[in-house]
This record gives structure tokens, C-alpha cells and sequence, in this order.
């Protein structure tokens, strides 16, 4: 694309903002359950507030609520990372497969992927979550991975379609190269933008539904994170009792890596369709080059 | 018409696999939930002699092949027997829902139309007005959408209603009215719903809005639009006719995806507010290990989103004639 003075490259800076903020957690997460020894530990400080000795003050059984957090930061990060993974693995098999072969393996495909689509998940991830009632963590992790894959299934599945109808494809093909050699050399570098925005829809949708259903009670009570600090907040009326420190910061937290990550994700929408930045000169906006964007082509195919 | 038929087969395949679904799950988990039931029920009271037979039905039993039984609970469901719930013991589990169901739709479905409607009015100017302070806007409003729903509500308990006395617990005030058709109630049951109802919309109007305003802004791009412009359209008639009208075409598809969430959403915004709703029903279930009403709320919720969406579905072959001539 012609480069005009309006899209001069402009510092992405949603991205870094985002980037920075989960970064920040995930830095907690790895070193944090290093430093801070005693988590979980009962004292006869109960709902102390927060001072020099509990920087967040403490629960109703004495524990202390800063500790728990930063415990919890890993605990919290390693289920969303492994059913976000797991849902895009399984949309990316799913949609790129269908998109790819086409025909009768795209409409079965499609199909079982719209059926999951409208398929209400989190009443699904309660029933099973509950017949199961997971001791391991991952298990949680499990369930919501293998029940949200569906709607990035079908992003990925339009943009391979498109792709695979271009005429470098077709030549790639005519030049006798194996399928997977054109899925892995032609096709998956030009969906690397749809993947990682998608990918970064799975951290949010798990980080949201792993929160929802842990604060009902599902999730294990051994295992420490923000979820079930927050379960065990709210039955111990945390609020009403005037504890916010043990209540609003697992939120908080929650709430800032979500906002992060949707940082992360119009960062790259920015950076990937530049129609979607803010042109210095708004005389601009009509005379851009009308470039056939994803998004577009992504209409047209499923259109 | 062979588009509405295709459709209508689709969601009855969806159903289908839905209802297999909920069959196949109690079964296919270690241990017998059937026992773990009766033990509940037991402690309530005495549990008539039929109970166990109607419950291996539900949830799985020892007695004839998979394929019998999962025909007589085919059975069961058409005519609406959920068996016994465990918490309401011993309420039917389709007494209970359908004491709940009402709230439920009410509550979501009202909060839904606002939100979209509001988010899609938002978006269309964000889009339009490319720079200016409503499209500053969407950024923060992106946050609201990574929000937990119950937190946000909770707080929102905690600061509006403690400290202001606005009405929330339950769906209307027990104390002075009944549910009956008159205004006291009605009047009751919209003051109670206020708050959750803006939790629900605050937390999902800023994903219609972006969606919305990313559209607009390649929906501007087009050479129609500069056509028209040419041509000295009123600007109205540009933003809202030409682009706007375009423009909401994949907000309307997305609503398919979005029902599913709000409804899970608005689940546990129920629990927070005591509404006496399918939520809060799901919530005892789940509470009470009351794998019959569990189930049955599952199949009701999934009814519900599917006839949301076929009803979506008619509604986009109305404003996009496309579909229709395609079909």
C-alpha cells in the first residue's frame, strides 16, 4: 500500500499500553509465588484492614488478602493461557481445515461449529463442571477450552477461504506443492494477525467465564486464585461486612488484564486494518485507498 | 421460504445435539449420580417408591440399553416431565421453571434490545464523527466489556443500593405486593430490575459500539458512499440510510453469538441480585448438587438462545433482501 502523510507509521501505542499490562501480570505470575512465603496461612487477624503488616489487610480467617493475590495471579494465568490455547487449537484445526478443503469437510465442519456457536456455553460449562467437580485446576481449564472454540472457528474459517481462492494459492498448487506445505508456508503467515486477535478474544472469554464460574462455587476451593477469592469474599459477605480489600482487588485485577488484553487486541486491529485509525486530517477519510481488508473480504465469503 | 426452512432445520439439529447432550453427560461421569440425588431427597422427607426409576431415566441407570433409555427420556422431555427437583423437593422440576422462565426473559431480553440498540447508536456516530470525542469514547468502553458482569454488580449493590436505598433484592418487593397483572406490582418488579438490567447493558453495549464503528468506517470507505456524497445527499440521509444501514448488517449476525453470553451473564448477575430468576435456579441446582433441575434449566436456557436466534435469523432476511434471493 502507497503510503500517504496520514498513515505515516504512528507509535502503536494501545498495543504497548496493553502489552506493558500483561506483561506486568505475568510477571507477578512467574516470580511472584517465589517471593512471598505464607500464603494461605491462618492467623487470628481476621478482616484486619490493610496496613504495613497486610498491605491488603486480611480475610475473614486471617489470611492475608495480598499474599492470596499474588498466589492466585499464577493460578489465574496458567487456566486462562491453557483454555485459551486449547480453544484456538481447536479453531484453528476446525476452521482452517474446513476453509482449506471445502466442500462436503467445510459443510460438516460449519455446521458442528455453528451448532457449538449458538450453543449457550456457560450453563454447559456449569453442568459439566459440576458432575465433574474438578480437583485439578486444569480440568476448569479443560472444560471452558474445549466449550468456546467455536466463534473463532468461523473467523478462521472465512479468512482461509479467502485466502485459499487467491491466485498465489493457485499458483503455489500448480508449482506441485503438498498441502501441508501451502497450509504452514502460504496460509498460516498471512493469518497470523487473525489468529493473534482471536487468540486474545480466548484469554478474555476464559479469564471472564473461569471468573463466573468459579465465584458460583465450582471451581475447587483448594485451589487459590482470583476467581475463588472471590467466591470466598462474597460468602463471607465481604462487602456488607465492609471488607472492599478483600473483595474489589482479585476483581481489579481481573478487570485490568481483560481491559489489557482488548488494549493488546485494538493495538493489532490498528496496526493490521489501518482504515481503523484516527487519520491526522479527517479530509482524509474519503480519498483512502479502498484496499480489500479482512474484514471485507471476510463479509463477501461468508455473505 | 427455503431459507427459513434451512434455518428452522439447523436449529432443530442444534436442539438435537443439545438434548443428546444433556443425556449423555450425567452418564458418561464416573460415579452414580443417581444415588448422590436420592440421598439428598431423602434427607427432605420420604422419597416415593417411583423416584428412583424416573431418575435413571434423567441421569442414567443399570437398568435396559442406552439406546431404550435414551428414546424414553426423548419421551419424557415432550411431555415435559424434568422429574422431581432435589432443592424444591418435592416441586417438579417444571413447576419450577416455569415460575422463573418469565423473569429471565423479561430481564434479558429487555437489556439486550437497549444495549444493542444504544451500542449500535453509538458505534453508527463514533464511525461518522471519526476523531471526535464519541470515538475517544470507545477505547474506555472497551473496558467495561472486560469487566466480570458479577463483580461489576456487586459493587454496584454495594455503592448504589446501600448507600442510596434503590430497591434490589429479588424481583419485586415481597412485603407489600403480589405477582399478579396489576400496577403496584408491575411498578415493584421494573424498580427491582433496574439495576441488574444496567449491569447487563454496561457491560455488553461497548462490544456492539466497537463492532458497530469498525463497520461504519469501512462501510465510509466505499464507493457508494462517495456516490452518493456526489450526488448531495443530506447528511442524515448518508449516515444513517447509506451508511448505518450497511453497516449493522454483522452487528445483527453477531447477535447469534452474543445471546449465548448475555444469557450466561446475566445467569450469575441474577445470583447477585436474588432475582427470581432461571438463574438464580441454576445457581440452588448447581448448590444442591439438583442434577434434574440442572439439566432441565440447561435444556430450557439452550431453547430459549436457539428460538432468540431463528428469530434473529427471520429478521435478517427482512433488512437484507440479499439472503432472501440467494435462498
Amino acid at each position: 500500500m502507497a503510503r500517504t502523510p496520514s498513515s505515516r507509521r504512528r507509535r502503536p501505542v494501545k498495543l504497548y499500553a496493553g502489552l506493558g499490562i500483561v506483561g506486568f501480570f505475568a510477571l507477578i505470575a512467574l516470580v511472584g509465588p517465589v517471593l512471598v512465603s505464607g500464603a494461605g496461612r491462618i492467623s487470628a487477624d481476621s478482616m484486619a484492614r490493610p496496613s504495613g503488616s497486610h498491605l491488603l489487610g486480611t480475610t475473614d480467617i486471617g489470611q492475608d488478602t495480598f499474599k492470596e493475590l499474588i498466589v492466585g495471579t499464577r493460578a489465574e494465568l496458567e487456566i486462562c493461557l491453557t483454555a485459551g490455547l486449547l480453544a484456538m487449537s481447536l479453531a484453528l484445526l476446525i476452521g482452517v481445515t474446513g476453509g482449506y478443503l471445502g466442500g462436503k469437510a467445510d459443510q460438516v465442519l460449519t455446521a458442528v461449529a455453528n451448532v457449538f456457536l449458538v450453543l449457550p456455553t456457560l450453563p454447559l460449562i456449569f453442568l459439566v463442571a459440576d458432575l465433574v467437580h474438578p480437583k485439578n485446576p486444569f480440568v476448569i481449564a479443560l472444560i471452558i477450552g474445549t466449550t468456546s472454540w467455536a466463534a473463532s472457528a468461523r473467523v478462521l474459517r472465512g479468512q482461509t477461504l479467502s485466502l485459499t481462492r487467491r491466485e498465489y494459492i493457485d499458483a503455489a498448487r500448480v508449482g506441485g506443492e503438498s498441502h501441508r506445505r501451502i497450509l504452514v508456508c502460504e496460509i498460516m503467515p498471512n493469518l497470523l494477525p487473525v489468529i493473534a486477535a482471536q487468540l486474545v478474544f480466548a484469554f478474555i472469554g476464559a479469564l471472564l467465564t473461569h471468573a463466573g464460574v468459579a465465584y458460583l462455587g465450582l471451581d475447587n476451593s483448594s485451589n487459590v486464585n482470583w476467581g475463588t477469592m472471590l467466591y470466598f469474599a462474597n460468602n463471607a459477605l465481604a462487602l456488607q461486612r465492609g471488607a472492599w480489600w478483600w473483595f474489589v482487588p482479585p476483581g481489579l485485577c481481573i478487570a485490568l488484564v481483560g481491559a489489557g488484553l482488548s488494549l493488546i487486541n485494538l493495538g493489532i486491529d490498528e496496526l493490521v486494518n489501518p482504515r481503523l485509525r484516527v487519520p491526522r486530517a479527517r479530509a482524509v477519510r474519503r480519498r483512502m485507498e479502498s484496499v480489500a481488508t479482512a474484514a471485507e473480504v471476510d463479509e463477501k465469503v461468508t455473505a | 421460504m427455503r431459507y427459513v426452512l434451512g434455518k428452522l432445520g439447523f436449529y432443530l439439529a442444534a436442539l438435537w445435539a443439545a438434548v443428546t447432550l444433556d443425556f449423555l453427560l450425567p452418564r458418561l461421569i464416573p460415579g452414580t449420580p443417581v444415588d448422590a440425588v436420592l440421598a439428598r431427597m431423602s434427607q427432605h422427607g420420604s422419597v416415593p417408591p417411583g423416584e428412583r426409576k424416573a431418575l435413571e431415566l434423567m441421569l442414567g441407570g443399570p437398568h435396559g440399553s442406552v439406546v431404550s433409555q435414551y428414546f424414553q427420556y426423548l419421551g419424557d422431555l415432550v411431555r415435559g416431565r424434568f422429574g422431581t427437583s432435589v432443592t424444591y423437593y418435592p416441586v417438579p422440576v417444571s413447576a419450577v421453571i416455569r415460575q422463573s422462565i418469565l423473569w429471565t426473559v423479561v430481564l434479558v431480553g429487555v437489556a439486550t434490545v437497549f444495549s444493542f440498540t444504544l451500542g449500535i447508536a453509538f458505534g453508527t456516530i463514533a464511525g461518522w464523527k471519526r476523531g471526535t470525542w464519541a470515538d475517544n469514547l470507545i477505547a474506555p468502553a472497551t473496558f467495561l466489556a472486560a469487566i466480570p458482569y458479577f463483580w461489576l454488580a456487586l459493587l454496584a449493590l454495594y455503592f448504589l443500593a446501600g448507600r442510596f436505598g434503590l430497591p434490589v433484592a429479588g424481583g419485586y418487593d415481597t412485603q407489600s405486593v403480589y405477582v399478579s397483572f396489576s400496577w403496584p406490582f408491575i411498578s415493584s418488579a421494573i424498580g427491582h430490575a433496574i439495576l441488574p438490567a444496567a449491569t447487563i447493558i454496561i457491560s455488553s453495549l461497548a462490544g456492539w459500539a466497537l463492532g458497530m464503528r469498525n463497520m461504519m468506517v469501512s462501510t465510509l470507505a466505499e464507493d457508494y458512499m462517495v456516490a452518493a456524497e456526489a450526488r448531495g445527499l443530506p447528511r442524515r440521509t448518508l449516515m444513517i440510510g447509506y451508511a448505518a444501514r450497511n453497516a449493522v448488517l454483522p452487528s445483527v449476525t453477531g447477535v447469534a453469538i452474543a445471546l449465548g453470553f448475555v444469557v450466561g451473564g446475566a445467569l450469575i448477575t441474577e445470583q447477585v441480585f436474588s432475582y427470581p430468576g432461571i438463574g438464580t435456579a441454576l445457581y440452588q441446582a448447581v448448590a444442591n448438587s439438583d442434577y434434574p433441575l440442572m439439566q432441565a434449566v440447561f435444556l430450557v436456557i439452550t431453547v430459549a438462545v436457539l428460538g432468540g436466534n431463528f428469530l434473529v435469523d427471520l429478521l435478517y432476511a427482512v433488512i437484507d433482501p440479499r439472503t432472501r434471493r440467494r435462498a
